[in-house]
């Protein structure tokens, strides 16, 4: 069989969401943004919550996100995106509302503002970009970065004597009465992309019947950041990042009991 | 006998204003000597009746950033805090007016600088009226000297932030928040639907419903010629409130020898030293700026055409008086009197600095 009898629309199996805007993106290549936005907006169009959607965008890369994902968003200050959530939550609570956050927003300046929305079981979800640096600033150190690991405020490599220790804050949230689903994902292979997937959809269903806060933090590649092409990230992610940041569902409420 | 009509604190008038107005959210944080605010709405419970959300949020910073969300989406929306909670919301306050959203905040002042006391002072004048935070904005600044005004300020803010899109506060003091007056509460009045708020603010973050267009609410704008572009239509906006929106009190004016010029407590305090100096046969009158910003420049300014000076009584250390000055453009003297730190003046100590400073 030739190409071209292949290649035909009833053949179709993938393609990409109509909510993701025929734009270019910032993200460099490699970026797990890039999967993580085509994941919320699939996410997005499969339930059918177009018109319910309303996402609260940070700082830090995903700045942007707005330009990305076709429905309405909210751009917050610094670190103050769950706190913007629980607002429009509690003034419309029929809408999906989420965030999208970087290691930065959600676990530095916004720690706050993060643990307490949690810790209400504010009904939004929130997608949690760990990749251990401050990418859209030059490369600082974030909360997240690994000890040893060098970036443009830690040169010589992160110094628990110095920095501190990176923090994971996943399981803190996990263990507060607020949350409902917690789990750390990654979009390295396509098995994983799948499992992110299906997280974010169990999210978004999660805030759509104000069951609670959801967490999906989603271990990430900078390979502009990490000085590394985009392979090499994901085998640097896997072998470095991993081990601090173990994949799988910390905490889900609704997972069958044995 | 009217059933509005009743006997309450300051703070309680701004809550219940704010539930008869409609509102559909507050998010605060306790901090005296405003505390009586969401203590009242907590009382109240109006997300049984009117639906209204209330929220003891982590802190004054979530506050704000909650009412700068609340407003993306069309929603009538407030907080309400005293002195350092207000330092720590210039940062929403500057997001707030560069996304031109419309939320009421109110300020309950304190004594300061620092964590300060508890007891009024007016010394956040600047802050309130130049911009406390970052960038080139104002908020609408009105100044209520009564309980009533603090209930009927709650309205006009909210009328005026949605008419503009911009923020409105209201700049009490301690003493106003605190001292219990006769008071008419408004009408109840049905908060706005979705809908309503749809048609009211089509620019509202509420999701696509039809899919029409999305909403996006950010203050972001990297293009620099857009940013200035964005710049140049918030200041359009400033004019137009300083065209309209001028709002104050002149009292006995007409004729006066000498002009004070004070707001809040402090001119209801200077209107007993007016008493007081009529008795001694001194001619003084007095402006009362309602609205500090957009300030009534032109109003003092024809005023104190024939006076022979000009007091300028302040819980703060000279901060009013910069605008009176630059309203009268140094023509009259201009003569500074305060009480700092939380200290309440009596009359007598105005009228005192009155012949001290100007008739000698």
């Amino acid at each position: 069989m030739e190409n071209n009898d292949i290649i035909k629309v009833e053949n179709q199996v993938y393609k990409k969401p109509s909510l993701l805007k025929e734009v270019h993106m910032h993200y460099c290549p490699g970026c797990s943004h890039g999967v993580v936005h085509k994941l919320v907006a699939e996410v997005i169009e499969e339930l059918g919550l177009a018109e319910k959607a309303i996402g609260v965008s940070p700082v830090g890369c995903a700045v942007f996100a707005y330009n990305y994902i076709d429905i309405d968003w909210l751009e917050a200050a610094h670190g103050r995106a769950t706190a913007m959530a629980t607002a429009v939550k509690r003034l419309m609570p029929d809408k999906l509302v989420f965030t999208y956050q970087g290691d930065g927003d959600f676990a530095a300046i916004g720690t706050c503002e993060s643990i307490h929305s949690c810790n209400r079981g504010e009904s939004i979800a929130i997608i949690f970009i760990n990749n251990a640096i401050y990418g859209m600033t030059g490369g600082q150190m974030a909360p997240t970065t690994l000890l040893g690991q060098k970036t443009a405020t830690c040169p010589y490599g992160r110094r628990a004597d110095l920095n501190g220790y990176p923090l994971s804050i996943t399981p803190l949230l996990a263990q507060l009465d607020g949350t409902r689903y917690v789990t750390r994902q990654s979009v390295h292979t396509a098995a994983n992309v799948r499992k992110t997937k299906a997280a974010i959809k169990k999210a978004f269903l999660n805030s759509m019947e104000g069951k609670g806060t959801s967490v999906v933090e989603v271990v990430s590649t900078c390979n502009t950041g990490w000085k590394l092409s985009p392979e090499k990230a994901n085998q640097w992610m896997v072998e470095n990042m991993f081990e601090k940041y173990p994949l799988g569902d910390l905490k889900d409420n609704d997972a069958k009991k044995d | 006998m009217n059933d509005n009509v009743t006997l309450m604190k300051g703070n309680e008038a701004l809550a219940m204003a704010a539930i008869r107005y409609g509102a559909d959210g507050y998010f605060g944080y306790p901090i005296t000597p405003q505390s009586e605010v969401l203590e009242k709405l907590e009382e109240e419970m109006p997300w049984e009746t009117t639906g209204m959300v209330v929220l003891q949020a982590e802190s004054e910073v979530a506050s704000i950033n909650m009412v700068y969300a609340g407003a993306s989406c069309g929603k009538a929306v407030f907080t309400s805090t005293s002195s350092p909670g207000f330092s720590l919301m210039q940062e929403g306050m500057s997001y707030m007016c560069a996304s031109e959203v419309p939320a009421l905040v109110i300020n309950v002042m304190r004594g300061g600088p620092g964590l300060g006391t508890i007891h009024p002072s007016q010394a956040d004048y600047f802050q309130a009226c130049k911009g406390g935070g970052h960038g080139d904005y104002h908020p609408i600044v009105l100044a209520p000297a009564s309980v009533q005004e603090m209930a009927d300020f709650v309205a006009l803010g909210w009328d005026l932030a949605f008419k503009y899109r911009c923020v409105s506060m209201i700049l009490a003091d301690g003493l106003i928040g605190q001292m219990m007056e006769k008071v008419v509460l408004p009408e109840q009045r049905p908060r706005r639907t979705e809908e309503e708020i749809r048609k009211q603010c089509p620019w509202a973050v509420m999701g696509r419903k039809d899919m029409r267009p999305a909403n996006i609410i950010t203050s972001l704008e990297l293009d620099d010629d857009k940013m200035e572009e964005n710049n140049h239509r918030f200041q359009a906006t400033y004019r137009e409130i300083e065209k309209n929106e001028v709002r104050c009190e002149l009292v006995n004016t007409e004729g006066c020898d000498y002009l004070m010029v004070a707001f809040g407590s402090m001119a209801r305090i200077a209107m007993k030293a007016m008493e007081l100096a009529a008795e001694e046969g001194i001619k003084v009158g007095l402006v009362r700026p309602i609205t500090l910003w957009p300030f009534p420049t032109k109003e003092i300014k024809e005023a104190a055409k024939n006076v022979k000076g000009i007091l300028v009584p302040e819980m703060a250390a000279g901060q009013l008086i910069e605008d009176v000055k630059l309203a009268v453009e140094c023509k009259v003297p201009v003569a500074h009197f305060d009480r700092l730190g939380g200290n309440v003046p009596a009359p007598e100590e105005i009228l005192n600095a009155l012949k001290n400073e100007l008739i000698k």
